[in-house]
């Protein structure tokens, strides 16, 4: 028998746009003292230029070096020695700065951010140090690793053509160590604009308070003309592609394979019955794939299957791809693994869902989407990714009664369009433990 | 709306800190229930969730099973869902999905730990099939001989991450023949076991004495007593000795390289013994950890990171494990400057050790140490995990509350001595993975360089 899925606690939104341009959102709530900054600048991976791969990413790093008010390790002093934490993280459509601090340090925290809005501090030499902490991120997480960064990193090379779409997002070694503080003006004067930015403030305040903060702070940053955003969408695959690499340091196969999936923002309709097919397929034990590749034919060691790069299906627009991912024993080869996913998605697209399938996808997808509401720094984030990506900061909160609206004949038809068109293919080759 | 805004730069100097209001501790109610698992929960109603842990006891009883108990018990844990003497692996699965839960099951040398979130309107069936498992989980021949096969597999391919290569690297010079020197099961002991054995394992360990579940969510604390009392009635088991093993000396002399041939970053990792939560020296120890390496305003990231580009993300930490806690330094640095790095952080140790902190990195410690606490017990699973590790180690909520008030009182000269104490380079191991023929040359001026245990 279904369960009855709770609904969200509701949290009323207050937005304000500022006359520099800055979009504003302010998600009051007291349940517990502490808030939660976010700043949303609509610049990611895929609009580097050519020969500046990995630049995103390397700006976020230089955003901590300092700005007008603070030197450099000042802003994690203020922050750490509030009581709170910070990071930033770059992703393909946007970059993102956040805090989470005991609630006595907003004004500090609306300070901090509103510093480097205005000016940070670009200096040849912070940047030179930075590119050496880079690399060593990028050694850490892919070169000195197996399956380093598999599939994000090698799979868009097959499943796309553009450079925005296909250029490595962490960034090549001889980009990154030709990367000049001259760059980096450029870069921050382009895209780093209050116009081109969200901030999103959550947790325990008095609104009339934080307005006159942030009106104070980001209040006096000069406006800046707004770049133009160039669509990153291209059209479906023509053919099935397919791709090997060889990673040295793995001891066992793995497999990606992408499908292109209707556009996220523009398509939302059309884009949600594929949320709740990855969910039916990979999520939990109880899943299709779950069950079918791991407990009844064993043909993989590990399996997931998600929407975008980075398993957020929400934090990127077109282009963008639903991802079956699996690590398989060397007795298995990837045409069996592919023709038993395509069996399942035949048996959705002509079988439908079961009712308690769609009301257990219902309860998890709910679930999951409840327990990321819980704490501050989910719910901003969630806001400031809606108001940026979706231009509607209550995507988040709308979100659980649309997936919840999503029929099963939508998810049946999701899957047969899968099955109709052309998919990439990248086929991961040990070279290590044989 | 407020006045207009005029660009004036009074606005902008950094606004006063005000100090945070300190957190309250949880209100918890606790119970033993009749079979002797103790129970507490607390209600938390921020989102209509619930989470859910179970902290079982699983230590090796001596050096010689420690291979097999740690192998056992990682068999055991990725087993346990393949159904009940009632419900199948694929029904199980399905029954726990259909209230929104994932139940995950994982093993270390110390406890099992079952985990998970679930709608409100679904604890009373987890419940319900958390108890089905513990005193009906069937492990079929087939399907765990499958795991196992899988369980290996995992094995080897973890075994070829650089990172986990040095974890067991230090945790064999710590610990050497101490059950926590396997931090991997053995593949080849691994390879030997059944489903007989892992039913075996299950009926001797799986027991409510010594057990710890913690509840947090929307819920009413009476209730999950109440709901709890009947779920697991029926698991019962006479109490059996959890008692952890005494941690072992070490040799700190010498530096134990790890031959990694090509590998363009070297692994350092550093240990030594440390105090638990229940020490007095603890919360002079953590404000320590934190002023070295313990977070990004600390002297070590400062130093390998922002001032020499050494390393992504260094970091220390004090693990507390049943048997003993542990001082842990982390950092991956490029080839090349292997052993500046390591003579870097050795530097900053022995600062820690010589010469006393300043007020302000103190303060700012000590601030980041209260905030945390609070952030960190601030939502639903963030709580439940505190007061199930806490449990774990037989301590009441209320230890929060006394932390709080013992990381307040702490002075400069307690860093001092607990510097002295724990963070002195004389009685700490340094284990390095990396490419010796790059690294082995520079070490050596260092330290002797050793070969693995």
């Amino acid at each position: 028998m279904p369960v009855r899925i709770p609904s969200l606690p509701a949290h009323p939104l207050h937005r304000l746009t500022l006359d520099n341009g800055l979009r504003v959102v302010l998600a009051p709530d007291s349940t517990s003292p502490v808030v939660a900054v976010a700043v949303y600048y609509d610049v990611g991976m895929r609009s580097e230029p050519l020969g500046r791969t990995g630049f995103a990413h390397l700006f976020e790093h230089v955003m901590f070096q300092g700005s007008a008010h603070l030197p450099k390790l000042e802003h994690a002093r203020q922050v750490q020695g509030s009581g709170g934490v910070f990071n930033g993280s770059t992703h393909l459509d946007y970059t993102n700065y956040f805090e989470v601090l005991p609630a006595s340090a907003l004004e500090r925290a609306l300070f901090c951010e509103a510093d480097r809005m205005a000016a940070p501090l670009l200096t040849q030499e912070t940047i030179d140090n930075q590119i050496d902490v880079v690399k060593e991120e990028i050694r850490v997480n892919v070169l000195n690793r197996p399956y380093g960064a598999f599939p994000w990193l090698q799979l868009p090379e097959v499943l796309y053509d553009t450079f925005a779409n296909t250029h490595n997002g962490y960034g090549d070694f001889v980009d990154l160590e030709s990367a000049t503080a001259q760059d980096a003006e450029q870069f921050f004067d382009s895209y780093y604009a209050p116009g081109n930015a969200v901030l999103a403030v959550g947790g325990d305040f008095e609104v009339d308070q934080a307005t006159e903060w942030v009106q104070r702070y980001f209040g006096r940053v000069a406006a800046r003309s707004t770049p133009a955003r160039p669509p990153f969408g291209e059209p479906p695959l023509a053919q099935d592609r397919h791709a090997e690499v060889l990673d040295p340091l793995a001891s066992t196969p793995a497999l990606a394979i992408g499908w292109r999936v209707p556009d996220p923002v523009d398509d939302l309709e059309a884009f949600l019955p594929y949320v709740v097919l990855s969910e039916l397929m990979s999520d939990s034990d109880a899943s299709r794939l779950e069950q079918r590749l791991i407990h009844r034919d064993h043909l993989a060691i590990h399996q997931s299957m998600y929407l975008g790069l980075f398993g957020d299906p929400f934090d990127a627009r077109d282009a963008t791809a639903l991802i079956f991912q699996a690590h398989h024993g060397p007795n298995v080869n990837a045409d069996q693994l592919r023709a038993a996913v395509d069996e399942e998605f035949q048996s959705v697209a002509s079988d439908g869902l079961g009712e308690s399938e769609l009301a257990r996808v219902q309860a998890r997808i709910a679930a999951q989407l409840l327990r990321q509401a819980d704490g501050v720094l989910g719910r901003a984030q969630g806001v400031a990714a809606g108001e940026l990506i979706h231009g509607r900061a209550d995507f988040a909160a709308d979100l659980p009664a649309r997936l919840a609206e999503v029929p099963a004949a939508s998810v049946a038809t999701a899957a047969g369009r899968l099955l109709a068109q052309h998919t990439a293919v990248l086929e991961l080759r040990p070279g290590a433990g044989r | 709306m407020t006045d207009p805004v005029t660009p004036d730069d009074d606005v902008m100097t950094l606004p006063p800190l005000i100090p945070a209001r300190p957190a309250r501790p949880p209100r918890a109610v606790s119970a033993t229930l009749p079979n002797g698992l103790d129970t507490l929960v607390v209600r938390r109603p921020t989102v209509p969730m619930v989470e859910v842990r179970l902290h079982i006891p699983l230590p090796a009883a001596n050096s010689r099973n420690a291979a097999a108990s740690t192998a056992r018990g990682s068999l055991m844990s990725s087993s346990m869902l393949f159904g009940t003497a009632g419900r199948s692996q694929e029904q199980l699965a399905n029954d726990l999905a259909m209230v929104g839960a994932d139940l995950s099951v994982s093993a270390d040398s110390d406890r099992l730990l079952f985990a998970t979130a679930v709608l409100r309107t679904g604890l009373s069936t987890v419940l319900d099939l958390l108890a089905d498992v513990l005193t009906s989980a069937s492990y079929p021949s087939p399907e765990v001989a499958a795991e196992r096969d899988r369980l290996g597999q995992r094995i080897t391919m973890a075994l070829t991450q650089p990172g986990i290569v040095a974890r067991m690297a230090r945790a064999r010079r710590l610990f050497g023949e101490h059950p926590y020197a396997q931090t991997m099961p053995d593949p080849a002991v691994v390879a030997g076991l059944d489903a007989a054995t892992v039913r075996r394992t299950h009926r001797e360990r799986v027991r409510p004495y010594g057990a710890k579940l913690v509840v947090v969510g929307d819920v009413q604390p009476a209730t999950v007593v109440k709901q709890a009392t009947a779920a697991f009635a029926e698991w019962m088991g006479p109490p059996r000795s959890s008692r952890a093993m005494k941690l072992p000396d070490f040799e700190p002399v010498g530096i134990t390289l790890v031959d990694r041939p090509g590998a363009v970053q070297s692994n350092i990792r550093i240990g030594g013994s440390a105090v638990g939560r229940r020490d007095p020296d603890y919360p002079a120890l953590k404000l320590a950890n934190l002023i070295f390496g313990g977070y990004f305003s600390s002297r070590l990231t400062e130093n390998l990171r922002e001032r020499n580009g050494f390393t992504y993300s260094p970091h220390s930490g004090i693990d507390n494990s049943a048997a003993g806690s542990t001082f842990l330094v982390d950092a991956d640095v490029a080839s090349d400057v292997t052993a500046r790095a390591v003579h870097e952080t050795w530097y900053e140790l022995g600062r820690m050790a010589l010469s006393p902190v300043t007020q302000d990195e103190l303060d700012l410690a000590r601030r980041y140490a209260l905030g945390t606490l609070a952030m960190s017990t601030a939502t639903q699973a963030g709580l439940a995990s505190t007061l199930s590790s806490l449990a774990g180690q037989g301590l009441a909520p209320v230890w929060l509350a006394e932390h709080q008030k013992a990381v307040a009182a702490v002075t400069v000269d307690d860093i001092q001595t607990v510097s002295h104490r724990y963070l002195s380079v004389s009685s700490l191991a340094t284990v390095v993975v990396g490419d010796a023929a790059v690294v082995r040359n520079s070490l050596e001026s260092l330290a002797a360089v050793r070969a693995p245990e």
